[in-house]
């Protein structure tokens, strides 16, 4: 699948669902956020009509940034054609007339949750992540007003006792998602619930990177070209999940691959997560 | 010690005042701690023994008064003094997590319950800028060994252990940054007699081993006696006698010390 034109939009419904006034709310926390990178910017997450957890803070900021000459591509999981993804997708071209995508090269606007694809992103792109937990400190933490203090005094020598603990009890970092980083030296971030593997992705990426949490209704950003560096110990860098496996469908060694079970007597294969990355592969002749 | 820099205190305590509503929990208390010191501070229960404690780790903020702070020499800001009350709430975090250590009564708010022994005692070296973990690892094992825990248990939860050892842990926890100061508010309280003597036979020990000075909060002289070098005895917010711990609790002058001093049972 291609560039997919809108056929019809909802009558009675401003453009992309949420009305101008609310709009201009969150274009300004998302610049404030911009501008401070990694910084949660509070704001006033609206109801969306579907339940908080599946996706509501991007939803809005998707909303807020999407225009009628963008492209659209939505993923769960890595996939174009998860409940999830489809219904974002299909909101989006009835609400605002868009067109939209699976190939991440077309899309001006990506929103996701858990992966980042691994066709690297360009300029002008724009990453929009589903944020469900914003905060790196509030499992040590428990209260709003302390979590924000040591933020603003980069208080975050704490931060290394759960990757200490990893260690202590597996022998390595067992943390596998949402692995904390610090954004331009300065903030601590929750990547989402990507995959540690899709960590690197993030740093100095050339495209605009938004994380929206609604129900926290939180916002953040990482603009373009922003140091992203995951938390390690000396002794014990950080590393990215490897496979002995190649995906099945399209011979990639260089992708994150799911486990498929394929019957009921233990056989099971490995494929590509990124089903738009895989496809394509697939289409230029690449074969297991 | 340098002979020709002359010894100076390494807490100034001038004029400490602060009120709950209208009752004064501190009136104008003012002293002095010397390197290597073990101060107690005795007085019934609402003297305001556990506010001048956390007045000075920063967790009150007196009304008046200055909390002056020395930093070894040779540390980072060595040898100028800092009122702890001014300072600004990132360096006083700095302070309280390197140079000052806090040792609950409970060591349930001391500790942190959900994570390991080792990491109990690391976190301080973590949030000072440790990023190695075998070395981090290290420090934990010998802490453990030096307030007596097996270092077997390194990895066990904190919740697991008895009351004595978390205690202990707690001490561990706060001395493995080297601290030049550490406030003990009833270190001893609600653990059984045996257990109390042996941490204090332990607390003897490290402090002269390490050098380090002490404010101690008690209810309980017979703590005071073995510990301290010196007492302070408070009553509604005012120290009413201070002196050396043998003088003040073999020959009280003040008319409260000797009803406190009597009230101790003799067994």
């Amino acid at each position: 699948m291609t560039i997919v034109q809108a056929t019809e939009t909802l009558p009675g419904y401003s453009f992309a669902y949420l009305d101008e006034q609310t709009k201009r709310m969150i274009r300004r926390a998302i610049l404030k956020a911009v501008a401070i990178p990694g910084y949660q910017v509070p704001f006033a997450s609206r109801e969306m009509p579907l339940p908080y957890g599946w996706g509501t803070g991007g939803i809005q900021v998707t909303a807020s940034v999407i225009g009628r000459d963008d492209v659209l591509k939505v993923i769960d999981q890595g996939s174009d054609d998860t409940t999830n993804a489809v219904s974002i997708r299909k909101f989006f071209a009835r609400t605002a007339g868009v067109r939209t995508t699976d190939r991440t090269p077309e899309a001006t606007i990506i929103q996701t949750r858990h992966r980042v694809p691994e066709t690297p992103l360009q300029a002008g792109q724009i990453m929009v992540y589903q944020v469900p937990m914003p905060e790196p400190l509030r499992w040590l933490e428990a209260r709003e007003t302390e979590t924000r203090k040591m933020h603003a005094l980069e208080d975050y020598g704490a931060m290394y006792v759960k990757l200490y603990e990893d260690i202590a009890h597996s022998g390595r970092i067992t943390t596998a998602y949402d692995y904390p980083v610090m954004v331009n030296q300065r903030y601590l971030m929750r990547p989402s619930p990507i995959p540690r593997f899709d960590n690197p992705k993030l740093d100095r990426s050339p495209a605009l990177q938004l994380f929206g949490a609604g129900r926290e209704k939180r916002i953040y950003a990482l603009p373009p070209h922003t140091p992203v560096r995951s938390l390690d110990f000396a002794d014990h860098p950080f590393t990215i999940e490897r496979w002995t496996e190649r995906c099945a469908i399209c011979g990639a060694d260089d992708s994150f691959l799911d486990e498929i079970v394929t019957d009921d007597r233990g056989g099971r294969q490995f494929v590509c997560s990124d089903t738009d990355y895989c496809a394509t592969r697939v289409a230029a002749g690449h074969r297991a | 010690m340098n002979r020709d820099s002359p010894v100076e205190p390494v807490l100034e305590i001038d004029g400490l005042s602060k009120r709950f509503g209208a009752r004064w929990a501190l009136r104008d208390v003012s002293f002095d701690l010397w390197p290597g010191e073990v101060l107690a501070i005795v007085g019934e229960s609402g003297s305001g023994k556990t506010t001048l404690l956390n007045a000075i780790a920063g967790r009150v903020t007196p009304d008046a008064g200055t909390v002056l702070y020395r930093a070894a020499a040779g540390k980072e800001g060595g040898g100028s003094a800092a009122d702890l009350v001014s300072l600004s709430e990132a360096e006083r975090r700095r302070l309280l997590r390197t140079d000052l250590g806090l040792v609950h009564q409970n060591p349930r708010d001391g500790l942190r319950l959900s994570v390991s022994a080792g990491a109990n005692i690391g976190e301080r070296l973590m949030a000072a800028g440790a990023r190695h973990y075998g070395d981090i690892r290290a420090r934990a094992l010998d802490w453990l060994q030096r307030v007596e825990i097996e270092a077997a248990r390194i990895d066990d939860m904190p919740a697991t252990f008895s009351g004595g050892m978390q205690q202990r842990l707690q001490i561990a926890r706060n001395l493995v940054s080297e601290p030049r100061i550490v406030l003990m508010d009833e270190p001893t309280g609600g653990l059984d007699v045996s257990v109390q003597a042996r941490l204090l036979d332990l607390l003897r020990d490290l402090v002269a081993e390490i050098g380090v000075s002490v404010v101690l909060v008690t209810h309980d002289l017979g703590v005071a006696r073995l510990l301290a070098h010196r007492l302070l005895v408070m009553q509604q917010g005012r120290v009413i006698e201070s002196g050396l711990t043998d003088q003040v609790l073999d020959d009280p002058q003040h008319a409260y010390t000797q009803l406190l001093v009597s009230s101790v049972l003799q067994l």
